[in-house]
C-alpha cells in the first residue's frame, strides 16, 4: 500500500507544480495584459484612489485638479475637478469612472498619477516623508487666448485653433458648443449617465471636440495647398501662365461646370488669381495636377492624423482617393478649391498654414507643454520636432507673399492689423443647395516672421447665414485673436 | 498528565512554536490590513488577538492531553491557512468575518470533541456501516423539501434553527471511512482478481458491489444537487483510495475512463457544464456574462503581479464570490504571486504531512484512512485552485481551510484531528509494547 501512496502523494506534488506554473504565467507574464484590460477596473479604481496632479495653463491657470472627497458609499477617495467649466472640455478632457477617461486625461494619465519612471525617479526621496508624487501636466495652452475663441464663437457652432508654427504648441484650440465635464467626473453612475445621454442626444453635439475630430470642405482655404502644389511641381510660377478669365469651368467627362462666387468673371496669373479666390483657375490647375495632386496633398498632412497628443487623438482629414484622376477628372478640378472630397478639421488646416508659415516644415502640434513634480519642478518637456515637410522654402515664401496680398488687397481685408502684416486666406465653403456655407479664415503673423497660425470655422455662416463669407464673418475673429497673441 | 515520552514533548514543543509563528503571521497580515484603512487601530484589535492566541493554545493543550505523541505540524499549518482566510474574508466582508470567527471557534471545538470522542481510529473501523448510512443520510439531507434549499444554483444546503450547513461536508469525512475499512478488507480480493476474462483477471462482483453502490449513490446525488465539485471530488477521492488500496493502476484506468464517460454524459445532459467548459477554454469573449467570474479571477492575479497591491490596497471585492470559491484570487491580488505560492507550499506541506502519517503507519486501516483524508485536503484543493486559475474548468468548491464556509472548516478541522489521532496511535505503538497498557492506563 505505501508504495501507491507515495505515488499518489507524488502525483500531489505534480498538481501543485501545474498550479505554481499557471500562477507565474497569470501573475509575471500575462500580468501586464491582465491589468491593463479595459474591462478590468482594478487599475481605474486604483487611479480614482489615489490624488492626482493638476492640469496647468501655459499661464499658471489649474484647469483640473482633484479634491479628497470624504463621501461615504463610493470606491473613490478623490473627486476630480474642472475649475474653467466648458472652456477647457476639449481639450483636458475627463476622469470618468463611467466613460473613461478623454484628453489630456488619458493621454498624460501615467504622468498624473505618477506612474512615470521619471517621476518616480525625482519623487524617490518623498517616499520617505509619506508625500505623494504626482505629476502635473503644464499646457501650451493660454488661458485667455482659450476664453477668447469662446468668446468669439458664443452663439455659433464654430472652432478655432491657434497655434505657435515654430513649436507646434497649440495656443488655443476651442469649438462651441462646449460641455461642462464636471459632471461626469462624478462618482454616482446613475447621475453620470444620465448627463452623457443628454451630451449625446444633443442635436449640436456639444461632447464633440470639432475643432480637431470634425473635417469640413475647406472651400478656398484650400487654395494654399493647391498654390502651393502647383508652385513646387513646376506646373505655374507666380506670374506664369496667366489663366483666362471666365465665369464658369467646363469639366471634362460631364455636364456639370465650376463657377466663380457670385457668377463673376476672374482670372490672370496664380497671384491675381489668388488674391481673387478665383475658381475657375484653382479648378484649371487642380485638373492640370491630376494625380500628381495627391502626393502634394499628402505631404501637406491631408490623408493624415495629425500626431496630436491627446486621446482619442486628432482625426485624419481627406482628399481624393489615389488613383481616381482618370475615372473622376471633375473631384480633381473641385480639390483644387477645397471642395468635393476634400475634407480638413480645422487643426489640419491651421496646421497647413503652419507648413507655410514655417518655411514648408510643419511641427508637431501638442498641447503639452511640460510635465513638472509634485512640488512644480520641471520633469521633462515635450519633445518638439517637425511632423513633416510641406512644401519647400522657396514655394512657402512665395505663398506667404500671396497670402500678405489677400489681406492687404483682396478677400481678407477684415483681417488687417495696424503695424503688423497679415498673412491669410479666406474661405466660404459650399455645402449643398439652400444649406448656408461654412465660413473660413485661416491667417498667420507676423508674415515676415510668423509667431501665431489662426484657423477661424463658423460653421454654415454663424449668424450671418446664407450671406456669410470667410472674409468677413471669419477674418475679423482672426484677427482679433492673432491681436491678442502678439501681445497687442 | 503531559506528554511522558521525549518523542511527545519535543513535538509538542515545536508545535507551539510553530503555531504562534503562524499567529504572528496572521496578527501582522491583520494589522496591516487595518493600517491600509487609516492610521489608527481599533481598540478590541487585542481582544482579536488575543482569541486567536487562546484558540491555539486550546488546541494545543487538548493534543498534549489526547494525543501527546502525534505529528506536530499539522495544527501550525491549520493556524496559518485558517489565519490567512480569515485575513482576507475580514478584508473582504467584514460581517462576514465576524461569522467566520464563530466557526473558526466552532472548527476548533470540533477538533478537539474529535480527539476526545475517537480515542482509536479503529472505533470508526468498526462502524463503518454505521458510518456510510450516516454519510448517505447527510448527502440526502438537502434534498429533503422543508429544510434542504438550493443556494448559488446548488442544493446543498440545509436550515436547522438559525444554521446553514452544507452536509455534504460531513459527509466526506464520514464515506471515507467507509471507503477505507471495505477496501482495506477486500483488497487482496480486488487487487487479485478472481475472474478472468481473456487477459483481464476481474475482482468478483460481489466484492465491487457495495462500493459500486456507495459510489454510484454519491455520484447520483451529487449530480441531482448540481454541486460538480463535490461530485467530482467524490470520484477522485474514491479512486485514489481504489488505487491505493490494491496498487492496481488498472483501477486509475478505469476510473478514469469512468470519469471521462461520466463527464461527457452531464455535458450532453447539463447546460450548466456546457457553459463550464466553454468558459474555461476561453471566457473573454463573454467576459461580462457567463466569463464575468473567471475574468474577474485571471484580472486579480494578473494585478496582483508578483508582490501584489498590499493588503487592503487592491479591490477583491470585484471578484464575485470572492470570500467562497475564489478567495484564493483575492489573496492572489493583494499578496501577489509571493502569497499564492506561500498558499500553495503550505498546502503541499499539509499535504505531503497527511501522506507521511500514512505512510508510517502501521495498521492497514490507518494507512488508507489517513492517505483518503489526505486525498480529500489534496483534491479539494487543487479542484479548486485550479478552477480560479483556469487551468481546469470551475468547480464551485470551497478552499480547505481559507474559504468562507463553516461546514467547509468544522469538516476540515475534524480532517486534522483525525490524522492526528492516527499519527499519535503509531508513534505510541512504535514506542515499546510495554508502554501500552501505560497509554490506556492514562485516560
Amino acid at each position: 500500500m505505501n508504495r501507491a501512496i507515495r505515488r499518489v502523494g507524488y502525483a500531489c506534488v505534480l498538481l501543485v507544480v501545474a498550479l505554481i506554473g499557471q500562477l507565474t504565467y497569470l501573475q509575471v507574464f500575462a500580468a501586464d495584459r491582465l491589468a491593463d484590460d479595459p474591462r478590468n477596473v482594478r487599475k481605474a479604481i486604483r487611479d480614482f484612489s489615489r490624488p492626482r496632479g493638476d492640469i496647468i495653463t501655459a499661464d499658471g491657470q489649474v484647469v483640473a485638479r482633484s479634491v479628497p472627497d470624504d463621501a461615504d458609499g463610493d470606491d473613490f477617495d478623490f473627486q476630480r475637478e474642472y475649475p474653467q467649466g466648458d472652456l477647457f472640455a476639449q481639450i483636458v478632457g475627463y476622469q470618468s469612472f463611467v466613460y473613461g477617461n478623454t484628453g489630456v486625461e488619458n493621454e498624460y494619465n501615467d504622468e498624473l498619477v505618477g506612474r512615470d519612471l521619471e517621476l518616480d525617479l525625482r519623487n524617490l526621496p518623498d517616499i520617505l516623508s509619506g508625500k505623494e508624487n504626482t505629476g502635473n501636466v503644464v499646457l501650451t495652452v493660454d488661458s485667455a487666448a482659450q476664453a477668447l475663441a469662446r468668446d468669439l464663437l458664443a452663439g455659433e457652432r464654430g472652432s478655432i485653433v491657434a497655434l505657435d508654427p515654430r513649436t507646434g504648441d497649440i495656443l488655443a484650440m476651442y469649438s462651441n458648443p462646449s460641455y461642462d465635464p464636471n459632471p461626469l467626473a462624478g462618482h454616482d453612475t446613475i447621475a453620470v449617465q444620465a448627463y452623457g445621454d443628454l451630451l449625446q442626444a444633443d442635436p449640436n453635439k456639444p461632447d464633440l471636440p470639432r475643432a480637431y475630430r470634425e473635417r469640413y470642405p475647406p472651400g478656398s482655404t484650400f487654395k494654399t495647398v493647391t498654390a502651393s502644389v502647383a508652385l513646387e511641381t513646376g506646373l505655374v510660377t507666380p506670374t506664369e501662365p496667366v489663366f483666362p478669365s471666365i465665369s464658369e469651368l467646363d469639366l471634362p467627362l460631364t455636364n456639370a461646370t465650376l463657377s466663380n462666387f457670385g457668377g463673376r468673371s476672374c482670372g490672370g496669373n496664380l497671384i491675381q488669381s489668388f488674391r481673387q479666390s478665383c475658381n475657375t483657375t484653382f479648378g484649371q490647375i487642380g485638373l492640370d495636377l491630376g494625380e500628381s495632386f495627391i502626393p502634394g496633398m499628402e505631404a501637406f498632412g491631408v490623408y493624415s492624423a495629425p500626431p496630436l497628443d491627446l486621446s482619442p487623438g486628432a482625426a485624419s482629414s481627406g482628399g481624393p482617393p489615389p488613383g481616381s484622376f482618370q475615372q473622376n477628372q471633375p473631384l480633381f478640378a473641385f480639390a483644387g478649391i477645397g471642395q468635393g472630397d476634400v475634407f480638413v478639421t480645422p487643426l489640419e488646416l491651421a496646421l497647413v498654414g503652419a507648413g507655410i508659415a514655417n518655411s514648408g516644415v510643419i511641427m508637431k502640434p501638442h498641447v503639452m507643454a511640460e510635465i513638472t513634480d509634485a512640488d512644480g519642478g520641471a520633469v521633462r518637456s515635450f519633445d518638439d520636432g517637425s511632423w513633416r515637410t510641406a512644401t519647400s522654402p522657396a514655394t512657402a515664401q512665395t505663398v506667404t507673399g500671396m497670402m500678405i496680398e489677400v489681406v492687404e488687397n483682396g478677400t481678407g481685408t477684415a483681417g488687417q492689423i495696424p503695424g503688423v502684416t497679415v498673412a491669410g486666406k479666406t474661405g466660404t465653403a459650399q455645402i449643398a443647395e439652400g444649406i448656408a456655407p461654412h465660413a473660413w479664415f485661416l491667417a498667420f503673423a507676423p508674415a515676415e516672421d510668423p509667431q501665431v497660425v489662426v484657423a477661424v470655422l463658423v460653421e454654415n455662416g454663424g449668424n450671418a447665414g446664407n450671406d456669410a463669407t470667410g472674409g468677413e464673418v471669419s477674418a475679423p475673429r482672426a484677427r482679433q485673436m492673432i491681436e491678442l497673441l502678439l501681445g497687442r | 498528565m503531559s506528554a511522558a515520552t521525549t518523542v511527545g514533548r519535543r513535538r509538542r514543543g515545536s508545535e507551539l512554536v510553530l503555531g504562534l509563528l503562524a499567529v504572528v503571521v496572521t496578527a501582522g497580515g491583520y494589522v496591516l490590513l487595518l493600517l491600509a484603512d487609516g492610521p489608527e487601530l481599533p481598540p478590541d484589535l487585542w481582544m482579536i488577538l488575543g482569541a486567536i492566541v487562546g484558540l491555539l493554545v486550546f488546541a494545543h493543550i487538548a493534543i498534549r492531553r489526547l494525543a501527546p505523541r502525534a505529528d506536530d505540524t499539522l495544527l501550525p499549518l491549520a493556524v496559518l491557512l485558517n489565519g490567512l482566510g480569515y485575513i482576507t474574508i475580514s478584508r473582504l466582508d467584514r460581517d462576514l468575518a465576524r461569522v467566520q470567527s464563530l466557526w473558526i471557534a466552532l472548527g476548533v471545538g470540533a477538533f478537539v470533541l474529535t480527539l476526545m470522542i475517537v480515542r482509536r481510529v479503529s472505533l470508526l473501523e468498526r462502524y463503518r456501516y454505521t458510518c456510510l448510512f450516516l454519510g448517505l443520510v447527510a448527502l440526502l439531507l438537502p434534498l429533503v423539501p422543508g429544510i434542504g434549499y438550493e443556494r448559488f444554483g446548488a442544493r446543498l444546503w440545509v436550515q436547522a434553527g438559525p444554521l446553514n450547513f452544507q452536509p455534504g461536508e460531513a459527509a466526506k469525512v464520514l464515506v471515507v471511512v467507509f471507503f477505507a475499512a471495505y477496501l482495506v478488507d477486500k483488497r487482496e480480493l480486488l487487487a487479485a482478481g478472481t475472474r478472468r476474462i481473456g487477459r483481464l483477471h476481474l475482482p468478483d462482483p460481489k466484492h465491487l458491489g457495495p462500493l459500486l453502490l456507495a459510489w454510484g449513490v454519491s455520484i447520483i446525488v451529487m449530480v441531482q444537487q448540481k454541486d460538480l465539485g463535490s461530485s467530482l471530488l467524490f470520484f477522485a477521492v474514491f479512486s485514489a483510495m481504489l488505487y491505493m488500496a490494491t496498487e492496481r493502476a488498472a483501477y486509475l484506468i478505469a476510473g478514469f475512463g469512468l470519469f471521462v464517460s461520466g463527464a461527457l454524459i452531464a455535458y450532453q445532459l447539463y447546460g450548466h457544464v456546457q457553459v463550464r467548459v466553454s468558459t474555461w477554454l476561453d471566457p473573454w469573449p463573454v467576459a461580462d456574462d457567463e466569463g464575468f467570474q473567471i475574468t474577474q479571477s485571471l484580472f486579480a492575479f494578473g494585478t496582483g503581479g508578483f508582490a501584489g497591491t498590499g493588503l487592503g490596497l487592491g479591490s477583491p471585492e470585484k471578484i464575485p464570490n470572492a470570500p467562497t470559491d475564489f478567495v484564493f484570487a483575492a489573496i492572489g491580488e493583494e499578496l501577489g504571486l509571493l502569497g499564492t505560492a506561500a498558499v500553495l507550499i503550505a498546502f503541499l506541506l499539509l499535504v505531503g504531512t497527511g501522506f507521511r502519517i500514512a505512510v508510517r503507519a502501521d495498521r492497514p486501516f490507518s494507512q488508507l484512512f489517513a492517505a483518503g483524508l489526505t486525498a480529500i485536503v489534496g483534491i479539494q484543493t487543487f479542484l479548486i485552485l485550479g478552477g480560479v486559475t483556469r487551468l481546469i474548468p470551475l468547480t464551485g468548491i470551497t478552499l480547505p481551510f481559507i474559504s468562507y464556509g463553516g461546514s467547509s472548516l468544522v469538516a476540515n478541522f475534524v480532517i486534522i484531528a483525525l490524522l492526528l489521532r492516527i499519527s499519535d496511535e503509531t508513534a505510541a505503538r512504535a514506542e515499546a509494547p510495554a508502554r501500552r497498557t501505560a497509554v490506556g492506563g492514562r485516560r
